[in-house]
């Protein structure tokens, strides 16, 4: 109450003069009474505000018009003679609406995904998805620092735990053409590594990444990433250099010294306007924690092959994407070498259809001889940019010789701000 | 004359081939311009192709059309640029829109029902010639403050092109004078400062709501609606699916017309007078032949 009053002299004002013989009543009509008023107040407030705010924009209306063709248009300058025009002149007051007074212009961009998930089918594994559940609400938060920096914020709430998916700091000028992030981030391990869950084109993520890159989830740690450009002729080349504090599902320090590193090399090259592929190199290195010096070491390779008619791209796109991933893992005794990989492909045939299909395969990092494989069937549907619904099929057959047949089904819906669309 | 020579062109990257074309007038020989998006291209949904990150790397200016037409695609861009001069607010950021006449400015309660409104009003402002004059100087402006040297350069050029846009202008509305206050739909609200400068009256579109694909329900209301109003002309851009304003046109009887609504959007739009040239032309036939 006393922040609705303080904010405005006049209910302030009213306040004082009918709070004075208050006292005087008794208690309980006395409550009645200041909460009576105290509605009273609020509304008179509130339509005092409307008001004023209508008095305000018509005020503003009325004092930005719209510049006339009149004002802009300079009286035609004989080509031999020109007159510079000043640049101050030549700017007639901005069309943009008021923008909310105060501290509000400075608030962050503020979006939140829902990720809803559903299963079906029998699949006996103890990482089984549950028949229904809120898998995920996602916040971001994302605004300009300062004239050299942006902070972006992905905070996740989950059914048991919340975190910070990725807090960062990025200065995107700094000398010697880098770009530097600070902060919790998603390793720059491959391509799915990097995505948020909403943005991933099934309701899981591949096997391999379950297996060998840091669990259901992949790596993410605190640490600090730069990354340059490698201006070439024939190709956009972008080399990421991140070293984390070592402590991720697949990685753990023993000693604060120990820490981890990831390194990844981007090639990029379009063939034509619609068409372009994408190659990535990724190599990530850190101790393990199962004894005090064993380490383990992953190699990645991936390969995007994009199509996207320009004159039809809200209707008809094609991706198809492979990630092949190698992994090292030392033990107390000794050490295993793994592999895996997934192979994906997703055709838009409608503005709002997309087709899906995956293939899984891979070793488990703990024991190679143990081989998970599967298959998934998608499709998604769009009813607008900010809501998606898509059903998986996903077959299982797991290294214990246990079979999952699955239909998954996810709603993901987005509210606030409008986010960049993925590449 | 030694001094012209050793000034090093202004690299400029433009959102779209509307604003290249308007930066070329301008700056003549003095700018390299690469302009992003091409003009057949829904500019709401460009991808962010690491190609286009090294034009920005390289880019002393970077003109957009703003109010958030971009929003999908230039943020990522800008800050994987690395480049310091394009950044919001430096000196080598140009927002075009901020000395053009915007329309439609929504006001009230914004929300996503409405479908995917712009909160700062239509950027697809450039299709008013005017707003080209307007554009063309903030640019002048900005190419001056960037290389004080072409100063008088600049001007030269920018009143050229002011005295032929001015004469396309005398073209082009007296051409289109016969059909002022002419009732017409369109499928997306890309026309709105196209049609109030040369006197069309749309009176309703093939998306239910901005961003929205067609829905037979309102599809039904629209034909109703057109047949009622005796509306004889729909404009597609041309990168819409033509299905759905092909099935109103059988049924209504309007002739369905894509227009491009960029430079670059057919071959022959090579500039941005042209743009008018073009699509006026367009429209005025289709506009006699419905007579």
């Amino acid at each position: 109450m006393r922040a609705v009053l303080r904010s405005s002299v006049f209910p302030g004002f009213l306040f004082v003069f009918l709070a004075a013989p208050a006292p005087a009543q008794e208690a309980q009509p006395a409550a009645d009474e200041v909460r009576r008023l105290e509605a009273e107040i609020a509304a008179l407030r509130e339509d005092f505000a409307g008001r004023l705010a209508a008095l305000e924009a018509k005020l503003a209306a009325l004092e930005a018009p719209a510049p006339t063709p009149a004002e802009v248009t300079p009286s035609p300058a004989p080509p031999e003679a020109p007159q510079p025009v000043a640049p101050a002149q030549a700017a007639p007051a901005p069309t943009v609406a008021t923008p909310p007074l105060g501290s509000k212009v400075f608030n962050p961009d503020i979006a939140v995904i829902g990720n809803f998930l559903g299963a079906a089918g029998e699949n006996d594994s103890p990482d089984a998805p549950p028949s229904l559940q809120m898998e995920e609400a996602e916040a971001s938060f994302q605004a300009i620092v300062d004239p050299y920096a942006r902070a972006d914020f992905f905070l996740t709430f989950g059914p048991e735990e919340v975190g910070i998916e990725e807090g960062f700091v990025t200065f995107p000028t700094v000398p010697g053409g880098l770009l530097v992030k600070i902060g919790k981030m998603r390793d720059a391990f491959g391509k799915v590594n990097a995505m948020h869950a909403h943005m991933l084109p099934w309701t899981d993520r591949p096997l391999v990444v379950g297996n060998l890159v840091g669990g259901e989830e992949g790596l993410a740690d605190s640490g600090v990433s730069v990354s340059r450009l490698i201006p070439n002729r024939f190709l956009f080349l972008e080399a990421t250099g991140q070293v984390y504090q070592g402590s991720s599902e697949i990685f753990a320090a023993p000693k604060r010294s120990d820490l981890a590193y990831v390194g990844h090399l981007r090639a990029y090259r379009d063939l034509g306007e619609s068409s372009n592929i994408d190659l990535g190199g990724s190599f990530a290195y850190g101790h393990n924690g199962a004894t005090d010096d064993t380490t383990t070491r992953l190699w990645g390779a991936d390969l995007t092959f994009r199509w996207r008619p320009l004159r039809r791209a809200i209707y008809r796109r094609f991706l198809a994407r492979t990630e092949l991933v190698w992994s090292r893992r030392e033990g107390e005794e000794a050490a295993a070498s793994s592999f895996g990989w997934y192979g994906s492909a997703e055709y838009q045939f409608a503005r709002r259809w997309f087709l899906g299909a995956r293939y899984d395969w891979s070793e488990r990092a703990f024991d190679p001889s143990l081989e998970d494989k599967g298959g998934s069937l998608l499709l998604t549907w769009w009813p607008s940019e900010f809501s998606q619904i898509r059903g998986q099929f996903r077959r299982t057959e797991f290294a214990d010789g246990q079979t999952a047949n699955e239909l998954l089904f996810q709603f993901l819906f987005s509210i606030g701000a409008h986010g960049a669309h993925p590449f | 004359m030694l001094a012209m020579l050793l000034l090093a062109a202004l690299e400029v990257v433009t959102t779209t081939e509307d604003l290249g074309s308007i930066v070329r007038e301008v700056g003549g020989d003095r700018v390299k311009v690469t302009a992003l998006a091409r003009g057949y291209q829904d500019p709401h949904f460009v991808e962010a192709k690491p190609s286009f990150i090294f034009a920005m790397n390289r880019a002393d200016l970077l003109v957009l059309v703003g109010r958030e037409l971009e929003i999908g695609w230039l943020p990522p861009l800008i800050l994987q640029s690395r480049n310091p001069r394009v950044q919001p607010a430096a000196r080598g950021y140009l927002d075009a829109s901020l000395t053009a006449k915007i329309l439609e400015i929504p006001t009230g309660q914004i929300t996503r029902a409405m479908g995917d409104v712009h909160p700062s009003g239509n950027p697809h402002y450039w299709l008013d010639p005017d707003n080209g004059r307007r554009i063309a100087q903030a640019v002048q402006a900005k190419l001056q403050e960037l290389q004080p040297e072409g100063a008088a350069y600049f001007s030269q050029r920018y009143a050229d092109f002011d005295r032929r846009l001015a004469e396309g202008e005398k073209r082009w509305d007296a051409a289109m004078a016969p059909y002022r206050g002419t009732k017409i739909v369109t499928y997306h609200r890309s026309w709105p400062n196209f049609c109030e400068r040369f006197g069309l009256n749309v009176i309703g579109y093939v998306e239910p709501k901005p961003g929205i694909p067609p829905s037979p329900g309102h599809t039904l209301d629209l034909i109703a609606t057109m047949k009622r109003e005796g509306v004889k002309l729909l404009l597609v851009e041309p990168y819409f699916d033509e299905k759905t304003p092909n099935a109103i046109g059988r049924e209504t009887g309007a002739h369905v017309l894509v227009l491009p609504p960029s430079v670059g959007g057919e071959k022959a739009i090579t500039d941005y007078i042209k743009l008018f040239d073009h699509d006026l032309d367009l429209v005025v036939e289709a506009l006699k032949a419905g007579r």
